[in-house]
């Protein structure tokens, strides 16, 4: 079965300018993602792994190359909201409860009061948060707020999900839980998922398709597709399938330390 | 509530201090005065006594220590002194009687009232036009902050002399100068306030494409209100300070200046410490009359207070 390429980047490059010269964010960087893949991307700071997912957002320009998202220019597909984008902190609006912060981006978006309120409840269903529309960010955990914040991501209905390292200030604990129940939310919505991340664990659990990056010129160094099955129980971690694509991808990220 | 103790000890600190300084301070005007009333003072000439200091002549008349207290017009008035006059013209005054403190107070507090809206209006709309204008932002702040620099009491007569030239009279010149005063906090509180929201919340409201309009009403706008109460409670005492300094230097017949003028020309002290209390009083009414509004707003919005 030929899958539908959504996000397809192309020789894909971008330079900062900043007061100590250039610095190369993305070289060369060729990627296609299909429909429904759960892609992440992992590597050490500075490997351009968050500036690539900025790229397919349209919130950053490449300097060079072609990207297209949805077969428009990262740009278009933002006018036509395409993607939900979950950032590093939850970035609740402490003046609006958590339902008035999930319907934030529906109210920018013109639905009606009462497709907001039903959406409200949806997505906060699919979070596990129903019964805290009316709290104020600050009456929950950083958990239950980065869960609010994906709620916020999914409640338009956009096909793609990019979250730039969303569980990066929690515990561990909360992060096995949290990571659960996103596998469990990609299952039922069938959304193409971008996450970046500096966990091994947390990258190999999750995805379809792992891109291991490298800095200094940020650049893709393996894309590793993993044969694990879609239905994954937390004890998958224990198998060897797992522990052999957790190699693989270490091996990549040291390999590209050893070129630099 | 927390803060009551302290404050209670300042204020006896300072009340302390006044009672205690009223002594030295009339000690010179008392030993004339016990003089012509046949009282033995020493040194016993006016000339001699002028080389002593208060302290010196009080510790030499020790027996004058309690008619310090209650002289007509005393150097410093004692705090009882400034209590009874104030009551005399707030709560025994028909409040339409020009001897009333309450007149004055009002015929002040309009002119703080209308130069406050027209101030924090000014500010508000030059902050947003600082928050989204290039050219604003480069151009508005040096002389926002220039306006400042130049002292309001060489300022006031000018601006009362010129719009009287064209005349304006009244309320709405005080009102000016008032405005003029209370801009400023808000224009450095709402700048600091519609900037207050940081790149990743700017970058989401980017992601679902809002636009500039919605980006100032759902978010900078909100940000910025603990920003904007904070800057209100300065505002407002600032343009009373305003509306006085307006009455001051240009021969107002009423309002808690002109009483403080008339005390001074008049050699009535106790008409310029009680118009100066009532002052501080109201002061201090309208600066607490909008915590309480921010504490209500704020908790309505579900924030804490900057």
């Amino acid at each position: 079965m030929a899958a539908e390429t959504i996000i397809n980047a192309q020789g894909l490059n971008l330079t900062f300018r900043t007061n100590d010269g250039p610095v190369h964010a993305l070289k060369d960087v060729n990627l296609e993602i299909n429909k429904g893949d759960f892609v992440s991307f992992i590597g050490p700071s500075g490997c351009g792994k968050t500036t690539f997912l900025r790229c397919i957002a349209g919130l950053e320009q490449p300097t060079g190359g072609d990207i297209t998202v949805n077969g428009m220019t990262p740009e278009e597909a933002r006018m036509a909201r395409a993607y939900g984008y979950v950032f590093q902190a939850a970035g609740l609006y402490p003046w609006r409860t958590i339902g008035g912060n999930i319907k934030l981006p529906l109210e920018i978006m013109g639905f009606s009061k009462a497709e907001q309120a039903e959406r409200v409840g949806r997505v906060l269903e699919l979070v596990d948060l129903a019964g805290f529309e009316k709290k104020y960010p600050w009456q929950l955990s950083g958990g239950m707020q980065q869960r609010a914040s994906i709620a916020r991501a999914l409640a338009f209905d956009a096909d793609i999900l990019l979250m730039d390292e969303p569980f990066g200030a929690l515990d561990e604990i909360v992060r096995d839980h949290l990571n659960e129940q996103l596998l469990q939310l990609w299952a039922r919505t069938e959304k193409t998922i971008g996450f970046v991340t500096h966990s091994i664990p947390e990258a190999v659990y999750l995805s379809t398709k792992i891109v291991v990056m490298s800095p200094r010129p940020g650049r893709i160094t393996d894309v590793i597709e993993s044969p694990l099955p879609k239905e994954r129980p937390l004890d998958i971690r224990d198998s060897a399938e797992f522990i052999a694509i957790a190699h693989r991808v270490r091996d990549g990220l040291r390999a590209g330390h050893d070129d630099v | 509530m927390k803060s009551v103790l302290p404050v209670l000890t300042v204020i006896g600190a300072l009340m302390l201090f006044w009672i205690v300084s009223v002594v030295p301070m009339n000690i010179h005007l008392t030993a004339d005065l016990a003089q012509r009333q046949d009282i033995l003072v020493t040194p016993d000439t006016p000339v001699a006594r002028q080389e002593y200091s208060g302290i010196g002549l009080a510790l030499r008349n020790p027996h004058l220590f309690g008619m310090t207290y209650t002289l007509d017009r005393p150097r410093l008035p004692s705090p009882h002194q400034v209590a009874v006059e104030m009551w005399n013209t707030i709560a025994l005054q028909n409040i339409t009687s020009r001897r009333s403190l309450v007149f004055h107070g009002w015929v002040t507090l309009s002119a703080t009232l209308l130069g406050f809206v027209i101030g924090t209006g000014l500010g508000v709309l030059l902050a947003v036009g600082i928050v989204y204008n290039r050219a604003m932002d480069m151009s508005v702040m040096p002389w926002a902050i220039a306006s400042q620099t130049i002292p309001i009491l060489a300022l006031a007569p000018m601006i009362i002399v010129m719009m009287g030239a064209i005349g304006i009279q009244g309320l709405f010149p005080k009102a000016v100068i008032s405005a003029y005063l209370s801009f400023f906090p808000v224009v450095v509180g709402m700048v600091k306030g519609l900037r207050s929201p940081d790149r990743m919340q700017l970058d989401l409201l980017r992601t679902y494409y809002a636009s500039p309009a919605q980006g100032f009403w759902k978010l900078r706008l909100p940000a910025s209100v603990p920003y904007l109460f904070a800057s209100l409670k300065i505002g407002i005492s600032a343009s009373l300070v305003g509306a006085i300094v307006a009455e001051l230097p240009t021969g107002a017949r009423a309002g808690f200046g002109a009483r403080m003028l008339v005390g001074d020309q008049y050699g009535q002290p106790l008409v310029t410490w009680a118009a100066l209390f009532a002052a501080a009083l109201t002061a201090a009414a309208l600066v607490g009359f909008f915590s309480l509004i921010e504490r209500w707003t704020l908790r309505r919005m579900g924030m804490q207070a900057v």
